[in-house]
């Protein structure tokens, strides 16, 4: 009653309660993934007998006698699957984390299914690519299978470059942080945390005997092991960004969810009994659970024991982490001057993540006695910094590597496994394994920050913006990770795309016993633009403007100073290249043209009950964080003629890796395939500041390019002495070099190199300064049922200036999984936490994330620009498509329904209770003006 | 995920074998989901050998351990097309695939999920529930000696996550009469996403133990804690304000769900407007000088793959 598993029977026998994913992955089956853990992503899907099933809630007992199929035993030898090839040529993944659990289903499709995905794959998430390279794929063309693709790459700029793990991601062979065959770390251990039940509790005692009794718990973890070394979970290349303001332990607790103590077992089970038995006293303390009643004097003060300047805290006496105040101009005056004001408070919720791949690391001692910590992270290097800080050990004594990571999305520019894995490791001299559950998601990892934006806004009659005033307050939670930052930046290009002689800001970050916010793509920039962009379109309607128009008066244009809090611009952020204006019109027109598409067949009128509009909304970001972002690259010439390239960056889906390879292979005249790309391990370059605020191509892919151009000419330059001719005339071609006729290949100067004890390698480098801007024009048509709520997007169209675009099918890629993670920010998504400080929505099922059945086709538009800064005249395109489309679809929403929504998320049930409100109010829709536009 | 505290897999039937930290294990798609860390044992159905479904001409008896898979391919079944349908026409077959349809959970889940397990989950948006509370369904549960008791399905169910099952009673099946199968249905729907989970889900149906008769029900599911259902006589049916009288009095404020799915307003106000969809739907159809019915929402009008060939 063997399981067989890919037609070869199973070993060994699953435990009771096992359910078949981790049954599976013990059995050596990798490629089945751990998304959710609840039936609910999609991500473990396998085949059971021929059906296909999700393995994270299959009784693994069951299958006893039945026949297995994982992704590993889907293709038939080396020849793929139809739908592994589909999903390869249309590259039907970013992350790919999710890409087996899909490939699995659509293998499953008749064509009936195929022709109704929504409803056939809601049962499959996806939080990078918003689905549309995954229709593709799973409908892909059956006869073109396994045939070579019909275009010739010639893998340089600008060209489609496949993703180079594309192969390894179908075949479920891509190897994500926790895809470590058991051979090669043997006496793995398990660690599970305990986490406060209390939103702000002293730590009395806690008694560990019977944990300790539990079989096979090896250790427990407690502040007492943990160093006093203060830290903040957020990475920056520096640390003094953030407040010091968490220990790896601590004794008090400010959260629920919060870390108590660590059980490091033989097993998960054994570890998580650990957990249960330990006994933990509690002096429970006052909690503050928002922002507004934190400041409030007499408020617990959550860090109040720090001293402020050497945490780096405003005022910890008020749980004020970081503030800002400034004016420019005079408002007042402003105001004065203005034809109309608009005043609103706007509101933007918590939102999680959601990368399918949770946050987990291995750590161990290699024989070496070197520190090593494989990880899920954006920023390995950084990682390790932070690790050296913590447990006072030298960066040569530790190294950290990320395997392909499973989504970021800003969630992993944190700390928040390695240090509690790497403490235990030290300790036991074990390899140690810690990974999160969804539900740890949810509740302990970090949010983006929930901001509250009264915002004050002016206008004259003939256009122009008078004054702006924002009063800006954030709720960091228990911790300050990244409070600061995210404050600053969100203050900043939200402010500075508009041309204002007078604005004013005064922005806190605060406290409360809640679960941390962290970094989130967009970076602060989402929730500001939020409310900027509705309060654009509040003033256009105000002065009777179309809002297009408005925006076209104000918005800066080339040349332009960039003002946000600051009388001065940034010193080191320039035009590199200037495309708003374009992507401003491409939006335009492309909303005119649905509109008269929906005219032409008829469907203008969407029936009783249903009102029609558009919204649209800019956004501008600077290509690199401040204060400098680095990288190292390192290029050489391989024996076979061919190179590889060292990078210090992460690939989480974000595509760097091909923008790498291709931003080498231009400069060395050849394509991307003959460029490999080894990447984010700290012992392969000297420092790489990591992937987020959307470096990867504008700063690392730099380093990369200034390496292959140095490589390319010590090429040309050690051939012109074999050749015995000058540099000038040796042509570096696709391997080989040519000179008046003569021709040497890269394996012969290879070889010369090696006999001549000469190395043909180049190093670049790059420190993210200075700068240029990006920007994203969104536009969305909607239909909105007035008796119901329901919302249906008619339109949706994004126009991006991202430079030259390296690679076009990556970048709309980009752009589409930016739409849909807005999408869902924008109407579903809310980590709810209740009056008591709990995280209520600590599964999937709560925290509705888009399906396919949830997100439209976007149309993608690119500016065309070349920018001065960027590599090749790359700018960046990762987090910003983000930041314009929630208030996009709030505009439109207000277009089609004369109600200004301010809250996020705007669900159906709030549209609908406005809408009755205000009919009630006004008796009729008809009255509020603005109308249908349809 | 793993259940880590599982000790044993004991496959049984009996009540009698139940004891504290057990739990009946279906399709596990509900217990595995949620883990635990109390339960030490799973009582194991899987080899019980119940007839998913049963087909006769009192109506359909549904085990408990039927999956979703198998309901939903009912309608195909060539002895619903050859038999229940030409014989007995049994139109409140249409509320199956629709109520198949409301679940969250991916057809995959499908393959292991069952009737009863959506039942004894007892959550407001349980589809299963919805389904069989609105044909009138009644449940039959084992306890232990032997001993068996049947409850309506409406009943079954008295708050999120909570029904009348004592520990350690077993559902064993539920059956649908053949008398609410014959009857003409309708069915709506919404959520605050598309295809998610429900927010409100009424089903209403025109019909009685006679033919021709025409006594109106209607089962309010999702928007409220429990099943709430509504009974006209044939002599009695109601008018648009009667029946939101009706809904006045049957549903107090209180009852109406309050979770992430939808505010308890929108809840309530949607249930007095997908109520007089249906109300209309079925009393004011368009031949007999009735508009067409307003359909919100989504699954409905139903495909009848079946009927075509019938």
């Amino acid at each position: 009653m063997a399981i067989e598993i890919n037609g070869t029977p199973a070993s060994a026998a699953p435990l009771p309660g096992q359910c078949l994913r981790t049954f599976l992955r013990e059995q050596g089956n990798l490629g089945v993934k751990k998304g959710c853990d609840g039936g609910d992503c999609g991500a473990c899907t396998v085949h059971v007998d021929g059906k296909p099933v999700h393995s994270c809630i299959y009784p693994a007992f069951r299958a006893e006698g039945k026949s297995v199929t994982t992704v590993e035993g889907l293709a038939d030898g080396d020849v793929l699957h139809p739908v592994q090839q589909q999903f390869l040529d249309n590259q039907g993944f970013q992350c790919g984390f999710c890409t087996a659990g899909m490939v699995m289903t659509a293998a499953s499709f008749d064509d009936e299914q195929r022709a109704n995905l929504p409803r056939n794959l809601k049962g499959n998430l996806c939080r990078c690519t918003g689905y549309r390279a995954i229709g593709d794929a799973v409908c892909g063309n059956h006869s073109e299978t396994n045939q070579p693709p019909a275009k010739q790459q010639p893998g340089q700029l600008g060209d489609d470059v496949p993703a180079p793990a594309g192969r390894a991601i179908v075949t479920g062979k891509a190897r994500y942080t926790l895809d470590v065959p058991s051979e090669q770390l043997p006496g793995l251990l398990h660690m599970k945390l305990l986490r406060s039940p209390h939103a702000h509790a002293k730590i009395l005692s806690i008694d560990t005997t019977e944990a300790l009794k539990v079989p096979g718990v090896v250790a427990v973890f407690t502040h007492k092991d943990a160093p006093r070394q203060l830290f903040s979970t957020a990475q920056h290349e520096l640390y003094t960004d953030d407040p010091d303001d968490t220990r790896i332990l601590d004794d008090v607790v400010r959260f629920i969810g919060q870390r108590v103590a660590a059980v490091v077992a033989e097993s998960v089970a054994a570890a998580e009994a650990g957990t249960r038995a330990i006994a933990v006293e509690y002096e429970v303390l006052e909690a503050v659970f928002t922002p507004q009643e934190a400041m409030l004097p007499g408020a617990p003060a959550l860090h109040g024991d720090k001293d402020a300047e050497t945490a780096r805290i405003s005022r910890p006496d008020r749980n004020v982490v970081a503030e800002l105040h400034s004016e420019l101009g005079d408002v007042e005056a402003g105001f004065a001057r203005a034809d109309f004001i608009h005043e609103h408070t706007y509101r933007t919720q918590r939102v999680q993540h959601v990368a399918l791949e949770t946050h987990a690391s291995i750590a161990w001692i290699d024989d070496d006695e070197r520190l090593q910590v494989r990880t899920s992270s954006q920023v390995p290097f950084l990682v390790r910094r932070t690790l050296c800080r913590l447990f006072d050990l030298p960066e040569d004594r530790v190294r950290v590597v990320a395997g392909r990571v499973g989504g970021g999305f800003g969630s992993k520019q944190e700390v928040l496994t390695e240090d509690i894995a790497a403490l235990a490791a030290l300790k036991l001299r074990r390899p140690v394994q810690l990974e999160f559950t969804r539900t740890e998601q949810f509740t302990s990892t970090t949010t983006r920050h929930p901001f509250t934006i009264k915002l004050k806004a002016g206008a004259t009659r003939d256009g122009f913006l008078t004054a702006l005033q924002l009063d800006v307050i954030t709720n960091t939670g228990a911790y300050g990770n990244h409070a600061p930052g995210v404050m600053f930046h969100g203050c900043g290009e939200s402010l500075a795309v508009y041309k204002c002689d007078n604005k004013k800001v005064d922005a806190h970050s605060v406290y409360t016993n809640t679960v941390p916010a962290g970094a989130f793509r967009g970076y602060g920039l989402s929730q500001m633009i939020f409310a900027i962009e509705s309060g654009m379109d509040e003033l256009a309607v105000g002065i009777g403007m179309d809002p297009m128009e408005f925006r076209l008066r104000n918005m800066v244009r080339e040349g332009d100073e960039m003002l946000s809090t600051s009388p001065v611009p940034e010193e080191d952020v320039f035009y590199g290249s200037y495309g708003l204006d374009q992507c401003v019109k491409l939006v335009a027109d492309a909303l005119d043209r649905g509109r008269e598409r929906y005219r032409e067949a008829g469907l203008d009128d969407a029936g009783p009950d249903w009102v029609v509009g558009q919204g649209t909304a800019l956004s501008m970001i600077d290509t690199v964080p401040p204060r400098g972002h680095f990288a190292h690259s390192r290029m050489e010439v391989l024996p076979d003629g061919t190179f590889a390239v060292d990078v210090g960056t992460a690939e989480f889906g974000n595509g760097t890796t091909t923008v790498h390879a291709q931003l080498a292979a231009t400069a060395l005249s050849t394509s991307a395939s003959k460029v490999l790309v080894r990447q984010s391990d700290t012992d392969l370059v000297e420092h790489d500041t990591g992937a987020f605020g959307s470096s990867g191509t504008v700063v690392a892919g730099k380093a990369t390019l200034a390496a292959a151009e140095e490589l390319a000419i010590r090429i040309r330059s050690f051939a012109a002495g074999i050749l015995q001719t000058n540099v000038a005339s040796c042509v570096l071609e696709d391997g080989a070099v040519e000179s008046r006729g003569t021709r040497k290949t890269l394996t012969e100067l290879f070889e010369a190199a090696q006999e001549a004890g000469i190395e043909l390698a180049a190093e670049g480098r790059w420190g993210g300064t200075p700068r240029s801007v990006a920007f994203n024009v969104h536009g969305f048509r909607v239909a909105v049922n007035t008796g119901t709520g329901e919302l249906r997007i008619l339109q949706s169209v994004q126009a991006a200036d991202a430079g030259v675009v390296v690679n076009p099918r990556q970048c709309r890629g980009q752009i589409e999984g930016g739409i849909a993670q807005a999408i869902g920010a924008a109407l579903y998504e809310e980590v709810h936490v209740d009056d008591a400080g709990r995280v209520t929505t600590d599964i999937l099922r709560q925290y509705h994330i888009p399906t396919f059945a949830d997100v439209p086709r976007s149309e993608v538009y690119f500016a065309e620009t070349s920018d001065d800064m960027g590599p090749l005249g790359a700018k960046s395109m990762s987090e910003s498509p983000f930041n314009p489309v929630a208030p996009a679809l709030a505009n439109a929403i207000r277009n089609a329904t004369g109600i200004r929504f301010g809250e996020l998320p705007i669900s159906r049930d709030k549209i609908y209770l406005a809408i009755r409100n205000t009919q009630a109010k006004d008796h009729s829709l008809a009255g509020s003006g603005s109308g249908t536009r349809g | 995920m793993d259940m880590n505290t599982i000790e044993a897999v004991v496959p049984t039937t009996d009540p009698a074998d139940w004891r504290e930290g057990d739990a009946w294990l279906a399709g596990g798609t509900m217990l595995f989901s949620y883990g635990s860390a109390v339960l030490k044992r799973l009582l194991d159905l899987g080899s019980a050998g119940w007839p998913a479904i049963k087909v006769g001409p009192e109506g359909i008896e549904l085990a408990a351990t039927a999956t979703i898979a198998e309901l939903y391919a009912l309608p195909d079944q060539p002895v619903v097309r050859e038999y229940a349908v030409k014989e007995y026409g049994w139109p409140g077959l249409d509320l199956v695939r629709p109520c198949c349809d409301s679940f969250v959970a991916s057809f995959k889940v499908w393959n292991m999920s069952t009737v009863g397990g959506n039942l004894c989950t007892s959550l407001p948006a349980g589809p299963m529930i919805s389904l069989c509370a609105g044909l009138d369904g009644t449940a039959t549960i084992l306890g232990p000696g032997g001993s068996s008791r049947t409850v309506p399905v409406a009943e079954f169910v008295v708050g999120d996550g909570r029904n009348v099952l004592a520990p350690g009673e077993l559902l064993r099946s539920i059956h649908l009469p053949a008398s609410a199968l014959a009857s003409k249905a309708a069915f709506r729907r919404l959520s605050l996403s598309n295809l998610g989970r429900s927010g409100v889900l009424l089903i209403g149906r025109l019909g009685g133990p006679n033919a021709g008769e025409k006594a109106l029900v209607l089962t309010i599911t999702a928007a409220t804690r429990r099943p709430v259902q509504l009974r006209f006589t044939a002599g009695d049916l109601p008018d648009a304000s009667q029946l939101a009288a009706a809904i006045d009095d049957a549903v107090p404020e209180a009852l109406y769900h309050d979770d992430i799915h939808g505010l308890p307003e929108w809840r309530r106000d949607m249930t007095y407007r997908l109520a007089e969809e249906i109300r209309a739907e079925l009393l004011d159809p368009p031949n007999e000088g009735g508009a067409e019915a307003a359909v919100s929402g989504d699954f409905w009008p139903p495909q009848r793959p079946a009927r075509k060939e019938a």
